[in-house]
C-alpha cells in the first residue's frame, strides 16, 4: 500500500553492533527521502556508515532503530525471502567490485535478473541492454575475460535491464582507474536520463558527487547539517 | 526447471562441475556392473548346483521306470536323458576290479559337462557327449587297476568294450567319491549285451531332464503325485564347497572394491561440492540482491544437482552395462552356457547409489547457498550461520551406510566399513592437525622452509582437512595396489598350483611305513597321513537320530552316511578353531556341519563304528579350508577315544606332471589300497579363482579412479586460496623463488604426513579384511611401507610444482581482480 509518492523513505535508521568492548554506533538518526527521479549521492569519508546505509536502505542488513519504505511498502515489516522479491521488482545494484558470476558470460550476467522473475524475454533483453552500453561484440566473454571497464558496464547493463525503480551504485568507479571511471560514470548518468531511473549513489569522490542533483554528507554516522 | 537446467548448462561450461560428474559416473558405473555380475554370478551357481545333478530334475528309481512316467517326462517338452548305474566286476587279461558302472544315454548330461583325456597324464577337456556304442570311459584309477590303457579292451559281464578315453570328471560325482568304486561309464544301448542286468540285481534306474525354469517346476509338481514305491525325486544339493568357497570369497572381493568405489566417490563429492559451494557464495549474494528467494535458490541449485545427478547416473549405468559385457568376457568359462538378458534392476540400484551419494554428500554442503546474507556484497566476511560440517556429514554417512549394507549384502562388511572409514577420517583429521602444528614450530633460517611451515600453522583447519582427503585418497590406492595384489596372492596360495592332485586312502596300518616310504623315493615328498574310522551317528545327546528328523535334503543325507572320522594329538595346522577348546576328551566338528545338523558346543554324540559305539561331547567347531585341496574331516576325536577301533590310513599328496605311471607301481605293491584323481576338482577350482580374479580386477579400475578423483579434489580444494596468497606475497615483494619454495616446503610436509598416515591405514585395513573378511593370512608387505609416503611426497611435490606454475604464470593483478 503506499502511502507516499516518494520512491524511499527512511526515518530515525541507527545502527549499533557489538564489538569485543562494549557497542559501536556505526549510524544514528538517519532520515532520508528520495523522489522519483531525483538523483541523490551519500558522501562522506572512509568508516563514515556509507555503506552500511546502503545496506539497510536496500534491506540488505537490519537497522537497529528506525524505518525504511521502499516503493510504499514498509521494508522491515517484511521477511527476508519477502523483501528479496521486493528488491527484484524495485532496486538495480552497481558495486565497487562489480559482483558479476564468474560461470556466467556478459549475456547470462545481464539476463540472470530478469531469468529470476522468469521473463521469457531475458535474453533478448538482455542482448540490447548490451548493445546499448557498448558491449554488443562481447556478449559470450566471461567476466575473467573483460577489462574492469567493460564488467562494470556488464553490471550496469544488469542493473537497468530490470528498469529498475531506484538505482543504488556503491562506490561504483573504486575499482577502476581514471579513464575508465569516467567512461563508467557517464554511462551511468546517460542511462538514468534514458531511463527515467531514480539514483541513490554512495562515494567519496567529491567530483562524482557534484554530478548528482542532491549531496547528502555524513559524518561519524549522522547527516552533516 | 528450466532455470536449473540454465544454470547446469553454464556451470557445466565453466568447469565447475567436472570433478562431481566423474564421481557420480564411477561410483554408479562400479556398484551397476558388479550388480549385474551379481546377477550373472547367482545364475551361474544356481546352474552349477544342477550341473551337479546334470540335470534340473532327477528321477531315481530301484526298477526300471514305468511307461506312464517316461510319457510324463517326453511329453512336458523338457529335454531328457536316462542312465542305469550298477556294480560290476571289469575284467582284462585276468585282472579284475568292481566297477561303478553308470550307463548312460547320448545326451548326458543336460546340464554340466563330462571330461576326458585321451591317455592317463594328457590335459582333460569337456566332452560333448557320453560314450559311443562300445565304448567305455574309465576313471584313472580303474585303468591302473585293469591296467587297461585307452584303446584296450574289457569285459563287461558277456560284453567286450573298447577303453576310448579316460574320465576326469563328471558332473554328479561332487565330492562323494570316497564312497564309490572306480567309475566306468557306457553306453546304455550296451547294457543288454552284457547280460548282467537280470531280475533282482541291484540296479538302480534314472531318468534326467532339463529345459525352462517354469517347465520343471510344472514338471516336478505332477511328478511328485505319480511317484510310487522305490522311486524318488532328487532336488539340488550343494556339495563342491571348495568351489562354492572361492565364489563367495570373489563375490565378497567385489562388493567390497565397488563399495571402496562408492565410498572414495562420496567424499569426491563432498570436496567437489564444497568447492562449488565456496565458488558460488558470492553469486548467491548477488542473486539475493536481484531478488531470489532462499526457496528460489533451493530450487535453483538443487535443481541443478539434481539433474547433474540424473545425467551423471544415467551415464554410470551405461558405462556399467557396457563394463558388465567386459567381466562377462572374464567369466565365459565360469558362466558356461548362455545367460537370459542381464535384468534391468542392478542398473536401476546403481542409479539409486549415485543419488543417495548426491543427496548425502552434496545437499548438506549446498544448503550453505541458499543461507547466504545478500549482504556479502557489500562486505564480504558476512557468511550465513555454516551448518557444522559433523552434522552435515552425518546425513552422508548415514545415508551411506545404509547403502553399503544394502549393497553389500552383507551387515558385517558393510559395518566395517562404515566403521572403518569413520575413524579412519576422524583420526586422520586429529593426527594432520596435531602433526601440522607440530611441524610449523620448526625453527628454520631457511626463509622458504619457514615461510612454508608457518603457513602451515595458519591454515591449520584447512590444510587438515586436506590432508586428511589425501590420506582417504592413497589409502585407497594403496589398498587397491599393494594390498589387493598381496590379497590376490594369499588366495591364490589357498589353492596353490603345487596343491595335492591325488588321495590315498585304504592305507592298513601295517603297511603305513612303505606306503610313506614309497611316496618319499617317487617324489611326492614326505605327505601327513591321518587315521580314518567310519562311523554313522545314531544319538546326539542319547536320543536316536535318522534321516526323519531333518528335513533339508542335505542334512538327511549326511545323517544317513557313515561320517569319516580321525583321531589326532592336535589338529592339522590348516583347521581353525572357530569355537569352544580342542580337548583331551572331546570331539572337534566342523563348522558348516554342525550348523547344519544342530549341533552345539557341549552337544553329546553317540556314533556307531562297524557294530561297536562311542560316546563324546562336543568342545569345539573348527572353521575349514575346503579350497585347500588338503585333507579334511568332518569330525576329528583325540587319540583316547577312537584309538581302539579298526582305522586305515588317509593322505594327499602330489604326483609331479608327466610322472602318473608312478601310480600303476602304487597299485601294484598295495593292491588293497586306493588313489583317487583329484586333480580335475583341482584345476576346476583354479579356473574358476582365475576368472574371478579378472573379473575382481575389471572392478579394481572404477575404484582406483574413484580415488584418483578424491586426490584431483582434496588438491584443488585449496588451489584458489592459494593463488590468493601468492599473489599478495608477490605483490609485497617476495620473488617467485620465495613463493614457490613456501608452497613446496607447505605442500611436501602434507604429503609426507598423508603418505605415512595413508601407509598405516593400508596396512591396517589390509590386515583385518584379510584376517575378518576372507579368512586368508596376509604376510605384512614392505613395500607398502615405502610405497606409501613416498607416493605421498611425489604426488605433492608434482602438485606444487603444477600449482607454483599456475600462481605464478598468472599477474598477481590478475589474480587479485578475479579473486576481488
Amino acid at each position: 500500500m503506499k502511502t507516499t509518492s516518494s520512491v524511499l523513505i527512511a526515518r530515525g535508521i541507527g545502527k549499533t553492533v557489538r564489538s569485543g568492548d562494549g557497542e559501536l554506533v556505526i549510524l544514528r538518526d538517519i532520515d532520508l527521502e528520495v523522489t522519483p527521479g531525483e538523483a541523490v549521492a551519500v558522501v562522506g569519508a572512509s568508516g563514515s556508515g556509507k555503506s552500511t546505509l546502503l545496506a539497510l536502505l536496500a534491506g540488505l542488513d537490519s537497522p537497529s532503530s528506525g524505518s525504511v519504505t521502499l516503493d510504499g511498502v514498509d521494508l522491515f515489516s517484511l521477511d527476508e525471502d519477502r523483501r528479496a522479491e521486493l528488491r527484484g521488482r524495485t532496486l538495480g545494484f552497481v558495486f565497487q567490485s562489480f559482483q558479476l558470476l564468474p560461470a556466467l558470460t556478459a549475456l547470462e550476467n545481464v539476463a540472470l535478473p530478469l531469468e529470476l522473475v522468469g521473463s521469457e524475454k531475458a535474453e533478448a533483453l538482455a542482448r540490447q541492454m548490451l548493445q546499448r552500453v557498448g558491449l554488443g561484440e562481447r556478449l559470450h566473454h566471461y567476466p575473467k575475460h573483460l577489462s574492469g571497464g567493460e564488467q562494470q558496464r556488464v553490471a550496469l547493463a544488469r542493473a537497468f535491464v530490470v528498469r529498475p525503480k531506484l538505482l543504488l551504485a556503491d562506490e561504483p568507479t573504486g575499482s577502476l582507474d581514471a579513464q575508465s571511471g569516467a567512461a563508467v560514470i557517464g554511462l551511468l548518468f546517460e542511462l538514468n536520463r534514458e531511463y527515467g531511473t531514480t539514483l541513490l549513489l554512495v562515494t567519496h569522490d567529491e567530483a562524482l558527487a557534484a554530478r548528482c542533483a542532491r549531496i547528502v554528507r555524513l559524518s561519524g554516522g549522522r547527516i552533516a547539517p | 526447471m528450466s532455470a536449473a537446467w540454465r544454470m547446469l548448462v553454464r556451470d557445466w561450461r565453466a568447469g565447475e562441475l567436472g570433478v562431481l560428474a566423474a564421481a557420480l559416473v564411477v561410483a554408479v558405473a562400479s556398484v551397476t556392473s558388479v550388480g549385474f555380475f551379481a546377477d550373472r554370478v547367482g545364475q551361474a551357481l544356481e546352474r552349477d548346483s544342477h550341473q551337479l545333478l546334470g540335470a534340473d530334475v532327477v528321477l531315481a528309481a530301484d526298477h526300471p521306470w514305468p511307461r506312464h512316467i517316461v510319457e510324463l517326462l517326453h511329453g512336458s517338452g523338457a529335454r531328457s536323458a536316462e542312465a542305469v548305474n550298477f556294480i560290476s566286476m571289469a575284467l582284462r587279461n585276468g585282472q579284475s576290479q568292481l566297477a561303478g558302472v553308470k550307463a548312460v544315454s547320448e545326451s548326458y548330461p543336460l546340464r554340466g559337462r563330462l571330461r576326458t583325456a585321451p591317455s592317463l597324464g594328457a590335459p582333460d577337456a569337456p566332452a560333448s557327449q557320453g560314450p559311443q556304442k562300445g565304448s567305455v570311459w574309465l576313471e584313472e584309477r580303474l585303468i591302473t587297476a585293469l591296467d587297461a590303457p585307452v584303446g584296450a579292451t574289457l569285459r563287461l559281464g558277456k560284453a567286450e568294450l573298447r577303453v576310448a578315453a579316460v574320465l576326469t570328471l563328471e558332473p554328479e560325482r561332487g565330492a562323494a567319491f570316497f564312497n564309490l568304486a572306480p567309475r566306468l561309464m557306457m553306453n546304455v544301448a550296451d547294457v543288454p549285451a552284457t547280460g548282467l542286468v537280470q531280475p533282482g540285481s541291484r540296479i538302480s534306474y534314472y531318468l534326467y531332464a532339463a529345459g525352462e525354469p517354469a517347465q520343471m517346476k510344472a514338471l516336478e509338481g505332477r511328478l511328485k503325485g505319480e511317484l510310487g514305491r522305490g522311486e524318488r525325486l532328487e532336488t539340488l544339493e550343494s556339495g563342491r564347497p571348495e568351489i562354492r568357497n572361492s565364489i563367495d570369497r570373489g563375490q565378497r572381493f567385489l562388493a567390497l572394491t565397488a563399495l571402496l568405489a562408492a565410498v572414495l566417490a562420496g567424499v569426491a563429492i563432498a570436496l567437489g561440492t564444497r568447492r562449488f559451494v565456496e565458488r558460488h557464495l558470492d553469486g548467491c549474494a548477488v542473486m539475493r540482491c536481484l531478488g531470489a528467494t532462499q526457496a528460489k535458490l533451493l530450487a535453483l541449485y538443487g535443481g541443478e544437482f539434481l539433474l547433474l545427478g540424473l545425467f551423471a547416473c544415467a551415464l554410470g549405468a551405461l558405462a556399467g552395462y557396457a563394463a558388465q559385457a567386459g567381466i562377462g568376457a572374464a567369466l565365459a568359462e565360469l558362466v558356461r552356457a548362455e545367460l537370459p538378458p542381464p535384468a534391468p534392476w542392478p542398473a536401476l540400484q546403481g542409479f539409486l547409489v549415485g543419488l543417495v551419494l548426491l543427496l548425502g554428500f552434496a545437499v548438506p554442503p549446498l544448503m550453505q547457498l541458499q543461507g547466504v546474507p545478500a549482504l556479502r556484497v557489500i562486505r564480504r566476511e558476512a557468511s550465513g550461520t555454516k551448518p557444522s560440517v559433523l552434522a552435515a556429514y552425518l546425513v552422508g554417512m548415514g545415508a551411506l551406510a545404509g547403502l553399503l549394507i544394502w549393497q553389500a549384502g552383507d551387515v558385517k562388511l558393510g559395518v566395517y566399513i562404515v566403521a572403518g572409514f569413520a575413524v579412519a577420517v576422524a583420526v586422520f583429521f586429529l593426527v594432520a592437525w596435531v602433526g601440522l602444528r607440530l611441524a610449523s614450530r620448526l625453527r628454520f633460517r631457511h626463509r622458504a622452509l619457514r615461510y612454508g611451515l608457518a603457513n602451515l600453522r595458519r591454515h591449520a583447519r584447512g590444510n587438515a582437512v586436506q590432508v586428511a582427503s589425501l590420506a582417504v585418497g592413497l589409502t585407497a590406492l594403496l589398498l587397491l595396489t599393494f594390498t589387493r595384489n598381496d590379497l590376490v596372492d594369499a588366495w591364490r596360495r589357498a589353492a596353490p598350483p603345487d596343491a595335492p592332485n591325488r588321495f590315498v586312502l585304504g592305507v592298513q596300518p601295517d603297511q603305513l611305513a612303505a606306503v610313506k616310504q614309497f611316496l618319499s623315493t617317487h617324489g611326492a615328498g614326505a605327505p601327513e597321513f591321518y587315521p580314518m574310522v567310519r562311523g554313522r551317528v545314531v544319538q546326539v545327546n542319547g536320543q536316536p537320530v535318522s534321516e526323519a528328523d531333518y528335513s533339508e535334503e542335505r542334512a538327511r543325507r549326511l545323517i544317513e552316511r557313515e561320517f569319516n572320522l580321525s583321531y589326532l594329538d592336535e589338529l592339522p595346522a590348516h583347521n581353525a578353531i572357530a569355537a569352544g577348546r580342542w580337548t583331551r576328551d572331546g570331539l572337534s566338528v566342523e563348522e558348516g556341519i554342525a550348523q547344519r545338523l544342530g549341533w552345539k558346543l557341549g552337544d553329546e554324540l553317540t556314533f556307531n563304528v562297524g557294530g561297536q559305539t562311542f560316546r563324546a561331547p562336543v568342545t569345539s567347531l573348527r572353521r575349514l579350508r575346503w579350497d585347500s585341496m588338503k585333507v579334511n574331516f568332518f569330525v576329528i576325536a583325540p587319540p583316547r577315544v577312537l584309538d581302539g577301533f579298526p582305522a586305515s590310513f588317509i593322505s594327499a599328496f602330489r604326483v609331479p606332471n608327466g610322472r602318473e605311471a608312478v601310480l600303476n607301481d602304487l597299485a601294484g605293491q598295495f593292491p588293497n589300497i586306493t588313489v583317487v584323481d583329484i586333480g580335475a576338482a583341482l584345476r576346476q577350482a583354479q579356473d574358476v579363482i582365475d576368472q574371478l580374479i579378472g573379473a575382481v580386477q575389471f572392478i579394481f579400475l572404477f575404484a582406483l579412479g574413484a580415488g584418483l578423483l578424491v586426490l584431483y579434489a582434496a588438491l584443488v580444494a585449496t588451489e584458489d586460496e592459494r593463488r590468493r596468497e601468492a599473489a599478495v606475497m608477490r605483490v609485497y615483494g617476495a620473488s617467485r623463488a620465495q613463493v614457490a619454495g613456501a608452497q613446496r616446503v607447505e605442500f611436501l610436509a602434507m604429503g609426507l604426513l598423508a603418505g605415512v598416515l595413508a601407509t598405516a591405514a593400508a596396512a591396517i585395513i589390509g590386515q583385518l579384511l584379510a584376517r575378518r573378511v576372507f579368512e586368508l593370512d596376509l604376510p605384512p608387505g614392505g613395500a607398502l611401507l615405502v610405497a606409501g609416503p613416498v607416493a605421498g611426497l611425489l604426488l605433492l611435490s608434482l602438485n606444487a610444482w603444477l600449482s607454483s606454475r599456475k600462481v605464478l604464470r598468472a599477474s598477481p593483478a590478475l589474480i587479485l581482480r578475479e579473486s576481488v
